[in-house]
């Protein structure tokens, strides 16, 4: 174990700020992570044992008990339970032999939730080791875990045994694309990528910040910062290092664009990265990969492979006196570390929990250095900009949002998948486009974004004063029980809170009892009011944008589909609230009475 | 550099870049914290001072004071905001308070009586959470924990600077965890220092339990409010 142990912390210096890959080298070598290894990793790192397992414990996808031969993930989404997600889940646990959350007892199989795994327009789907399968019918689970019975590893039984993790036939053989229209940005073929550095290194930094702030490019991981404006002031700041990190999490619910573009346009992204840290003046850059994406690190460490074969990464690039080099970082599980600051705690090998902000990570962010978070289209975007022009970029879209985003679109449509949509196209348009059927709601931005009415709100613009969407979009036809994707959701934020806060650690727990007791018809008026209030509670007073936004499946469908709470709200007869179980609580106090008398007769 | 800024309507003159929390305090305006201690680095997790700047709704131990900043603290809304959040503490743990070790010394206690609460508007959730006793000489009621990360980040072990203080898991499943054998190193006096850190009655020194008697607990002699707002008088 001892020896073991010291050669993974050799591989990273005995350097704790590498924790997390530290982490995943003992549990792909040992399966988990057991008490004895996190014994000798904490000597070595000069740790205390509980501070190891304080991360360790933290991301879903460390194991610090043995989980089982195969790992199974079923993803448990809204767009999953609209096809036929309960019944894979019962398919698993009678094949499998043990219920979700558990091992079975020849110790083969563990069965887990998973939250969205970057896959909605191909689901159900689930992840079996590092492999995942998609379109899932019960009888294609019964096949693979029949193959894996038969002793077939997960690669065999996906048919990729023999195809090279580093080429792209290997993701393309596990999970498609779904590039659906072909827009003016992104996926491009055929790009000349030495020849678009050169011209882009052409440029001084500074021009480089200019171009990009006249282009005016807002970022697209969500928040729309100004990307020019970011990179001014991390050219600005002062540190000995600045670092770039691209963040590749995609956790949002319903949104898969950022793996479609490291899969098709991978040198765009890269590129935009290096033409960053030319522009900032930093030496280092971070993939910030989320674990549900691992069938694509094998891929993305060729492209940067091949980034440094043609002197494109790696010490004087191009022969500018210019060195930069990027390394991936591998997620494990989290939805929060999309969130910056949670992000670079993560690469720092801590647990994802956001921190206080100022000094913001342009100033102080990964090791104490400015740092860029940037999302993964954005670069995409810049590699663009930078070859074609600001003022072409800033031709497309709308005067306040220029330029295009990417769409994922999933749920009741005919033609799910990838669409570059230029700003300020309605929802209806966007709509007909991807063949929507029926349509009664629209989720724009996943949980934490709003959910709209197709009908009210079709004319509504996509465009960062309205419909600012982060890239997902989930469509909901007539027949969905829409407050059952509401509680669905709400879940979604009590499994994924970091709990450092109180607002959203507390409150989102009660949001989500809340519509539980709703849809049980056990709700009044008063729960309605109490949403309202808890919901503005945390929305003002949470620590970050998890908390911010967790309330909006509540409020954002009460504003919009009212009528869907009140038929199932229950006037209170008398003084008690109809969530108040008389019966229930003059039983317990028998119950009670009961066990007193037994322990004084006994 | 001095600036102006306005608390309530009043103005009132700082330096540019202090805590909002203390910039309010030395002006005889008591803002509540629970995680927040003067003179350490702020941990911005309770959330119980969050006040309205310009507008926004801020915890107020997070914001450096700049020229021409509007605070509001004692505006109805967001008064009771940080009331709901003490409310909310007390319903996701267990604080009966009568037969707490920490009663009259608990700083949660303490906060509820100044934000004025009397009973928590959110339900009661009873949680079982186990005590943690294997140490010499604490032990962790883990129910009574609020998470405010004090311990965690401001105990370390003598000798190795290791930390002795964690806390496992995520959201609602979090549960502090302490270090046994660091524990078992730590001297009588960090052991007392680490009960008094911790705000409410979770780190609990052993052999020691209702020492002050009633009347004479340390709020009772000298409430929150006033330790805060103590520095004004300087
Ligand atoms: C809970 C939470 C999750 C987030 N997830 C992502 C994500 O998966 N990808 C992303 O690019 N940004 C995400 N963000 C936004 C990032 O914090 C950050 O604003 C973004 O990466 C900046 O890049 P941009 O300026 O290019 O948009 C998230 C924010 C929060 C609060
Ligand atoms: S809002 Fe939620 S996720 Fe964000 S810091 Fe607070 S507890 Fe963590
Ligand atoms: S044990 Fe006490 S000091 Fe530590 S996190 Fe919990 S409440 Fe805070």
């Amino acid at each position: 174990m001892q020896l073991k142990i010291q050669t993974i912390l050799d591989r990273y210096g005995a350097d704790k700020t590498r924790l997390m890959d530290i982490l995943w080298d003992v549990q792909r070598s040992d399966g988990f992570i057991s008490e004895e290894a996190t014994e000798a990793l904490a000597e070595g790192l000069n740790m205390s044992a509980c501070d190891i397992h304080e991360t360790a414990s933290f991301y879903h996808f460390y194991f610090t008990q043995p989980p089982g031969k195969h790992k199974i993930f079923l993803a448990d989404t809204v767009i999953a339970r609209a096809k036929g997600y309960e019944q894979l889940r019962e398919t698993l646990e009678r094949v499998c032999g043990c219920a979700f959350g558990n091992v079975d007892d020849s110790g083969t199989f563990g069965l887990y939730d998973t939250n969205c795994i970057g896959l909605s327009d191909q689901e159900p789907a689930m992840m079996v080791d590092d492999i995942v399968f998609t379109n899932l019918t019960p009888e294609k689970v019964e096949r693979i875990i029949a193959g894996l019975k038969a002793g077939k590893s997960a690669e065999t039984i996906a048919g990729v045994d023999r195809l090279d993790p580093a080429k792209i036939e290997y993701v393309e053989a596990l999970v498609e694309d779904n590039i659906q229209n072909e827009g003016p940005v992104f996926f491009r073929a055929d790009r000349d990528y030495p020849t678009l550095l050169e011209n882009a290194l052409e440029m001084l930094p500074d021009e480089i910040i200019e171009e990009v702030t006249n282009s005016g490019l807002r970022g697209r991981g969500g928040a729309g910062f100004p990307t020019g404006l970011k990179w001014r002031l991390g050219r600005d700041a002062e540190g000995e290092e600045k670092y770039i990190i691209c963040n590749a999490d995609e956790g949002e619910p319903g949104t898969f664009k950022d793996r479609v573009l490291l899969t098709r346009s991978p040198g765009d992204v890269l590129l935009g990265m290096i033409i960053a840290a030319w522009g900032i003046g930093s030496r280092q850059g971070i993939i910030y990969l989320r674990a549900e994406y691992w069938y694509l690190k094998a891929y993305l460490e060729q492209q940067i492979e091949d980034f440094r074969k043609h002197g494109l990464l790696g010490n004087n690039i191009l022969g500018k006196n210019f060195d930069f080099d990027i390394r991936i970082q591998m997620g494990a599980g989290a939805y929060i570390c999309g969130d910056e600051t949670a992000l670079i705690e993560s690469c720092e090998g801590k647990r994802g929990t956001p921190r206080v902000k100022p000094p913001y990570p342009i100033q102080q962010g990964y090791l104490g250095m400015p740092t860029s978070v940037n999302n993964v289209e954005t670069f995409a975007a810049v590699s663009r900009i930078i070859a074609k022009s600001a003022d072409w970029f800033n031709a497309l879209g709308t005067d306040e949002s220029t330029g295009t985003r990417l769409l994922s679109v999933s749920g009741d449509c005919e033609r799910p998948g990838i669409y570059e949509i230029e700003w300020g196209v309605s929802l209806n348009k966007v709509l007909r486009m991807v063949g929507a059927v029926d349509p009664m709601a629209v989720q724009i931005s996943g949980p934490s974004g709003e959910c709209v009415s197709a009908i009210q709100d079709g004319e509504r613009l996509f465009c960062y004063s309205d419909l600012s969407c982060n890239g997902s979009l989930m469509i909901f036809n007539r027949h969905r029980d829409l407050l059952d994707i509401v509680e669905n959701f709400m879940r979604f934020f009590v499994d994924e809170s970091c709990g450092i806060c109180v607002p959203c650690r507390a409150g989102g727990v009660d949001l989500y009892q809340k519509i539980r007791l709703i849809r049980a018809g056990r709700g009044s008026e008063k729960d309605l009011a109490d949403i309202r209030s808890w919901g503005t509670l945390m929305h003002a007073t949470s620590r970050c944008g998890l908390g911010t936004t967790a309330a909006k499946p509540l409020l954002t469908t009460l504003d919009k589909f009212p009528e869907l709470y009140e038929k199932l709200l229950v006037t209170p007869e008398g003084p008690l609230l109809p969530s108040f179980d008389l019966k229930a609580a003059l039983q317990a106090h028998e119950q009670a009475y009961q066990d007193l008398v037994q322990e004084k007769q006994s | 550099m001095s600036i102006r800024i306005t608390i309530d309507g009043h103005e009132v003159i700082a330096q540019h870049g202090d805590r909002l929390v203390d910039v309010a305090a030395d002006n005889g305006v008591y803002i509540p914290t629970l995680c927040y201690q003067r003179g350490k680095p702020c941990l911005g997790t309770c959330r119980a001072c969050s006040v309205r700047v310009n507008g926004n709704v801020m915890a107020a131990c997070t914001v450096p004071v700049s020229d021409g900043m509007e605070v509001e603290v004692n505006e109805p809304e967001v008064a009771d905001m940080r009331k709901a959040l003490v409310e909310l503490l007390f319903a996701e743990g267990n604080h009966n308070c009568p037969s707490c070790e920490k009663s009259g010394r608990c700083e949660l206690q303490a906060v509820g009586y100044e934000v004025g609460m009397m009973v928590s508007r959110f339900p009661y959730r009873f949680p079982v959470r186990e005590r943690e006793t294997a140490p010499e000489k604490l032990w962790l009621e883990r129910d009574r924990c609020i998470f405010c990360q004090r311990c965690v980040e401001f105990v370390r072990d003598k000798e190795t600077g290791r930390k002795i203080f964690s806390i496992d898991h995520r959201g609602t499943h979090a549960s502090i965890e302490v270090d046994v054998a660091l524990a078992n190193k730590m001297p009588d006096e960090q052991v007392r220092e680490a009960a008094e850190l911790c705000p409410v009655g979770c780190i609990i020194e052993k052999g020691l339990g209702y020492n002050d008697p009633i009347g004479r607990r340390k709020f009772e002699i000298k409430s929150i409010r006033e330790r805060a707002l103590k520095r004004k008088h300087k």
